[in-house]
């Protein structure tokens, strides 16, 4: 049945930006992996010829005109940002 | 070792709609910073996008005019990954049911037709963009307003075996989507821009050798220097043994070379997962039938009718409909004018020469279409010369008047000093008997003739009107 490695939570976590502790790793391989192995339950029914599902709604098509409208306030939205700087947010530099 | 060198495009073009992808804020370059804003394109905790349907049919203008099949079914996906430009962590993206597959651009590369199939055409949001802090600042600054404009990809297949192939190409998809008008293409505000795969191979392989990804370049020459410096360290490594990395390289547009990006820019784990705020998108026969009458005529088949109707060459042709503005402002100056040739040489020439001089593109021309057909069938029926119609449109350009006008207030034709028209008049009478007596046998039409050969006398300057007048007098007496 599925489990899940120490290196797969260590990845996961990198792509997520998670700094997790060793003891939350642990915690993680013994959580996810019971949560692998329940979902896995799935993978005993014979799915043979069925779409998969993408939507659990039976809607579709929902759209919107292409009409423009006023935008936000540039003040307001960059009072709600961690960090500002003149009419940008800023961010930590991610090139070097 | 000869190598074969294979390459696959992925072309991005915004496209032109009112308003974003998936929300209501004006979808327009530029403005300033953060201006064009709001809480869907900052990606706010909580809000709900909306698929904006003109950006639909644009995608399916997109792929019929790349003869593509337009997917009855298709859905959004999340790109996952982490970078300032893209606020929600996620770029909402089409994965694995595109709006459109399997399509073909034929283009032209020394004067023969090729072709590269097109894998697909997905439509995603674009990203913010990120201007990074000079100096000892260790910041990056981000404007928002490019989040959530409408962009479409185009996959290629690695069906392009040069540099100067993978240019054509790149060119023919260009003309193709300004023609269906979905998107400006500009590539100095990077609404049109692309990323190359490019691999070799020992010629005569069938299997394909590892690529180098080159990534976002927005010209033509970035794209031809950047494949062949690629084409270049590439058959280095081979040559000397080794293998080339699978990887994704920068060109670099001030050296000329490529560099590879570190691992830590590259995110290649996008666990993609469909967007569970978007219903699935379903398009119907109607819907495709309803595109395909809004196509217009494609560059290719326009090309071909120029020729067919108005009898210009291949070159020409070609050269007028590298845009379809160009086209436009050709067929239009064509049909007030009468003479297709003359007005391909005055578009071709005088026109764009004069508007390239004023940094203006055909689009903005004070000088209407209309206007420069009146300009040349003033010359044709001789009421000037070609140097005074050259300093008319000259004039035109700066001022924006009609021809007729500038051409009379220039003094350009219409001397109306009866006793110099009247002696015109006798000498091209004196001078063509023939003409005089077909005129008094009651052949009126030749009256046209002579009337030319007085502008010719006069240099253009003898008021029609009057000429003709006076030549009608001459005759009878």
């Amino acid at each position: 049945m599925a489990s899940i490695s120490l290196e797969d939570v260590e990845y996961a976590a990198e792509l997520a930006r998670l700094d997790l502790q060793p003891a939350e790793k642990e915690a993680l391989v013994d959580q996810l992996g019971r949560i692998l192995q329940y979902i896995g339950k799935l993978n005993e029914l014979d799915t043979e010829g069925v779409e998969p599902t993408s939507h659990v709604l039976t809607i579709q098509n929902v759209f919107r005109k292409d009409r423009a409208d006023e935008p936000m306030d540039r003040d307001d939205a960059l009072r709600l940002a961690p960090d500002a700087s003149g009419a940008f947010f800023q961010a930590p530099k991610v090139i070097e | 070792m000869k190598y074969e060198t294979v390459i696959g495009l992925e072309i991005h073009a915004e496209l032109n709609t009112n308003a974003k992808l998936f929300t209501w804020t004006e979808n327009r370059f530029g403005g300033e910073p953060n201006t064009r804003i709001d809480p869907i394109t900052l990606g706010m905790p909580g809000v709900l996008p909306v698929l904006n349907k003109k950006a639909v049919d644009y995608t399916i203008l997109a792929g019929l005019a790349m003869e593509c099949a337009i997917q009855p079914y298709s859905k959004f996906d999340r790109k996952h990954y982490f970078y300032p430009d893209l606020p929600k962590g996620y770029q909402i993206s089409q994965y694995d049911l595109p709006i459109a597959k399997n399509g073909m651009v034929e283009y032209e590369l020394n004067g023969e037709t090729r072709s590269c199939r097109i894998r697909r055409i997905h439509l995603e949001e674009d990203a913010g963009k990120l201007i990074h802090a000079e100096g000892g600042a260790n910041v990056s600054w981000v404007d928002y307003n490019r989040s959530c404009v409408p962009l479409i990809e185009i996959v290629g297949e690695p069906d392009l075996r040069s540099s100067d192939e993978a240019v054509a190409y790149w060119r023919a998809v260009k003309e193709i989507l300004e023609y269906a008008e979905v998107s400006d293409c500009n590539m100095e505000e990077g609404s049109f821009r692309c990323d190359a795969n490019i691999s070799l191979r020992p010629v005569g392989s069938k299997t394909l050798g590892s690529r180098a990804e080159l990534k976002n370049m927005n010209s033509f020459k970035f794209v031809q220097t950047a494949l062949e410096y690629e084409i270049r360290r590439q058959t280095r490594i081979l040559d000397g043994g080794g293998t080339v990395d699978q990887e994704t390289r920068l060109f670099d547009p001030a050296k000329g070379t490529t560099r590879a990006m570190r691992s830590k820019e590259e995110a290649s784990d996008y666990r993609y997962f469909p967007e569970p705020d978007l219903v699935p998108l379903v398009i119907d026969d109607s819907w495709v039938e309803d595109a395909r009458g809004l196509l217009p005529e494609l560059p290719r088949a326009r090309r071909k009718r120029l020729e067919d109707e108005y009898g210009v060459n291949a070159q020409t042709a070609k050269a007028l409909t590298a845009e379809k503005a160009f086209a436009d402002y050709y067929e239009k100056t064509a049909k007030t004018c009468g003479d297709p040739t003359g007005a391909a040489n005055w578009v071709q020439g005088d026109l764009i020469g004069m508007l390239r001089a004023e940094n203006r593109s055909i689009h903005d021309s004070p000088v209407k279409p209309e206007q420069l057909g009146a300009l040349i069938k003033m010359i044709n029926d001789g009421s000037i010369s070609g140097r005074m119609a050259k300093e008319a449109l000259d004039e035109m350009m700066k001022t924006g008047k009609p021809a007729q006008q500038v051409v009379q207030e220039r003094g350009f034709i219409q001397v109306s000093d009866e006793s110099a028209i009247d002696e015109w008049a006798r000498q091209v009478i004196e001078e063509n008997p023939d003409a005089a007596e077909k005129i008094r046998a009651g052949n009126d039409r030749a009256i046209g003739f002579l009337v030319g050969q007085m502008m010719k006398l006069s240099r253009g300057k003898a008021n029609p009107k009057l000429a003709n007048a006076a030549l009608r007098k001459a005759l009878e007496d």
